[in-house]
């Protein structure tokens, strides 16, 4: 036991003399939730429209106040012409043009019917879809308020409720891929790296020209990495709740539970990646490409993978961030408990096993 | 009784294509409480020699035994007696001298003061370091705390692979000192190095080369075995000297030795024509004498033949 301990020392060591190493083991979170926070949103704000209104009455007006006070649009230009469309869009500062025709008012009062014309940069279909859709609910909704006094004779109305993420925060969404993205690369490509570099060094001849159980060395190595992930792990849900406003609605203890069981999965593909490489570069390019990537891809976190074709969704299944994505999403945002995940946490227990007994299997108690 | 025993150890790598074979059928034995050197120049499979006797390599064929146990069956056993000093500086350049040789104390599940005599000498000289980081060593510095840290165990069997190379001529000298003491501990030295000088430090020497061991014997008994007349010529222009020399009927060898070419004679009736026709051929500033011979000439001899 004391031997183990003065390992795991030794390992402390190593990690807080190389400072920036450790610089970046503890920022990177902070620096992925403040860029995935305030910059790479896919969130529609203040997006620039221009108004062509050629019938200038009362309701053209109020309308267009309703538009402009709604977070989601600024007024940019007012436009005169219909081919001040085209120009509008060449100069690529608006990413919409509401067109209201002549006799707006008049027609809405007396024939109670208008039409409002929406035209959008499609360029980037998915803003352009977002666009609209906003552009319509205020229109609806300016539609029910001067109708809501006369009795129409079939309506239907429909109700929406936004479960779980009421205000459709994008952070809902990369809180979870963001803490998987970071466990798996503190974990695995850190401690494939550091057992490399004992290979690469040589010191690792002397370690195993010793008493040593060879798993030993490779555990006490991995046992750093697992306190600092619990510290990054503190650190991103701290963020998350008190700079971004997610909430955390299910069992804090629950959630940290599932998270020592991922980083223990990713700790243990580090150890299987360590096995096989023989240079520290060989490491980080196994680790960034075989795990990061697919993390990143087929996770769930950036892409849809019910949007995926078949063989795709297929492989999905065997990437280990895909399985602890979907369990923080559902107890941290859903506030679901274990029976909601149970299936989740079988797999990646059975991962863990699967990734462990490999990489002991695999390790080399001698050197070639 | 012997404690280490190497028999018909044959080592390749790569595959049948490229193959290397760094150890060819390699057979000795080292006795207990000797220094057994292993001489030989670079590449010559010294390195994998001990790998395979340190447990870090198998063997193609052929059996190997250190202190009594079978270096593929016991390896763990072996791992618990055993000090190894790999030839790249091994230890975590990170870390303090005192930090290395704690942590290396506390894997072999002992402590410093518990074997403190036995590293006493090293250590005392690298101690006022005590607190430098190992990667700000100079070089002597590093092996000693090398040595240190392969001795903290109190081991049967010492391996020490090309301790000297890199470490300037007072240190080396200090190194053999070190190693003098502790043979006379009681503990089994296996050193190789690429000096041949240093061949006269040790009980016994193999003189390895191209993965074969070409003589085994004590330095005196490799010396005695030297048996042609030696001598040593300098003059002005030593590189037309040297030609000169190789290119005569009655020189089997000549080759540069310090300040002078050193010249292998073929047989003692031939030493006087020798000096004649030096003599004789119009050389300035000629000197000649009849020297002894080395290790050195031995080896170069040796190596020469096969």
């Amino acid at each position: 036991m004391k031997q183990f301990l003065s390992f795991v020392k030794k390992e402390f060591f190593h990690i807080f003399r190389d400072k920036r190493t450790l610089f970046i083991l503890l920022g990177m979170p902070i620096a992925q939730i403040i860029i995935f926070g305030f910059a790479l949103t896919n969130e529609v704000k203040n997006a620039k429209i221009a108004i062509l209104d050629h019938s200038k009455d009362a309701s053209t007006a109020s309308l267009i106040t309703e538009i402009e006070s709604s977070r989601y649009f600024e007024i940019a230009e007012s436009l005169h012409s219909d081919a001040d469309i085209q120009t509008a869009f060449h100069k690529g500062i608006v990413k919409m043009v509401m067109v209201l025709p002549s006799n707006f008012g008049n027609n809405l009062k007396h024939f109670n019917k208008a039409q409002v014309q929406l035209i959008a940069d499609a360029s980037d279909p998915n803003v352009a879809n977002q666009l609209v859709n906003y552009a319509s609910a205020i229109i609806r909704d300016y539609q029910k308020r001067i109708t809501n006094n006369r009795q129409l004779p079939y309506t239907i109305n429909t109700e929406i409720r936004m479960l779980y993420n009421p205000q459709m925060k994008g952070s809902y969404n990369f809180v979870p891929g963001v803490m998987a993205m970071v466990l798996l690369l503190v974990c695995t490509m850190m401690t494939a790296i550091t057992i490399v570099k004992e290979k690469e060094t040589g010191t690792m001849e002397i370690l195993l020209v010793s008493p040593v159980k060879p798993m030993r060395i490779v555990i006490a190595k991995a046992i750093p990495y697992l306190l600092l992930s619990t510290i990054n792990i503190f650190t991103i849900l701290l963020l998350s709740v008190f700079v971004l406003e997610v909430p955390i609605n299910g069992s804090l203890i629950l959630l940290l539970a599932v998270s020592i069981l991922f980083i223990l999965v990713s700790l243990s593909l580090g150890l299987l990646i360590s096995a096989g490489a023989d240079t520290q570069q060989t490491a980080m390019f196994i680790s960034l490409i075989a795990l990061f990537l697919p993390t990143v891809m087929l996770s769930g976190f950036m892409f849809p993978i019910e949007n995926m074709p078949t063989p795709l969704r297929v492989v999905s299944n065997i990437v280990p961030a895909k399985w602890y994505y979907n369990i923080v999403k559902t107890v941290m945002i859903k506030g679901l408990g274990v029976t909601a995940i149970w299936k989740e946490l079988l797999i990646l227990s059975g991962m863990l096993m699967f990734f462990l007994s490999l990489a002991i299997k695999k390790f080399k108690i001698r050197l070639a | 009784m012997s404690s280490i025993s190497v028999k018909n150890i044959i080592k390749s790598y790569g595959k049948k294509k490229d193959k290397v074979i760094a150890l060819n059928d390699i057979s000795f034995e080292v006795k207990e409480g000797e220094i057994f050197g292993i001489i030989g120049p670079d590449g010559a499979g010294k390195t994998s020699l001990f790998r395979i006797l340190t447990t870090l390599l198998l063997a193609d064929s052929g059996t190997a035994i250190v202190d009594g146990l079978d270096v593929i069956k016991e390896f763990e056993k072996i791992r618990k007696r055993v000090g190894y000093m790999p030839g790249r500086f091994s230890l975590y350049q990170d870390l303090t001298v005192k930090e290395n040789l704690d942590f290396f104390a506390t894997i072999f599940n002992t402590s410093i003061e518990e074997n403190y005599s036995l590293i006493k000498d090293i250590y005392l000289q690298i101690e006022p370091f005590k607190d430098r980081r190992a990667g700000k060593l100079s070089g002597g510095m590093k092996q000693k705390l090398a040595l240190s840290c392969a001795l903290i165990h109190r081991p049967v069997v010492l391996f020490l692979d090309e301790p000297t190379t890199g470490v300037d001529a007072v240190s080396r000298k200090e190194f053999w000192e070190m190693l003098k003491g502790l043979k006379a501990q009681g503990i089994t030295i296996l050193v190789s190095t690429p000096y041949m000088d240093e061949a006269m430090l040790c009980d016994n020497v193999a003189l390895l080369q191209k993965g074969k061991v070409l003589s085994i014997n004590t330095p005196a008994g490799v010396i005695t075995d030297f048996k042609y007349p030696l001598m040593a010529v300098k003059a002005k222009g030593m590189l037309p000297l040297l030609e000169q020399l190789k290119a005569m009927e009655t020189v089997k060898d000549a080759y540069p030795f310090g300040e002078y070419h050193h010249v292998v004679i073929k047989n003692e009736q031939l030493v006087q024509q020798v000096r004649d026709t030096l003599s004789n051929s119009s050389l300035s500033d000629l000197q000649m004498k009849r020297v002894e011979a080395d290790i050195e000439d031995c080896f170069i001899d040796l190596m020469k033949e096969k």
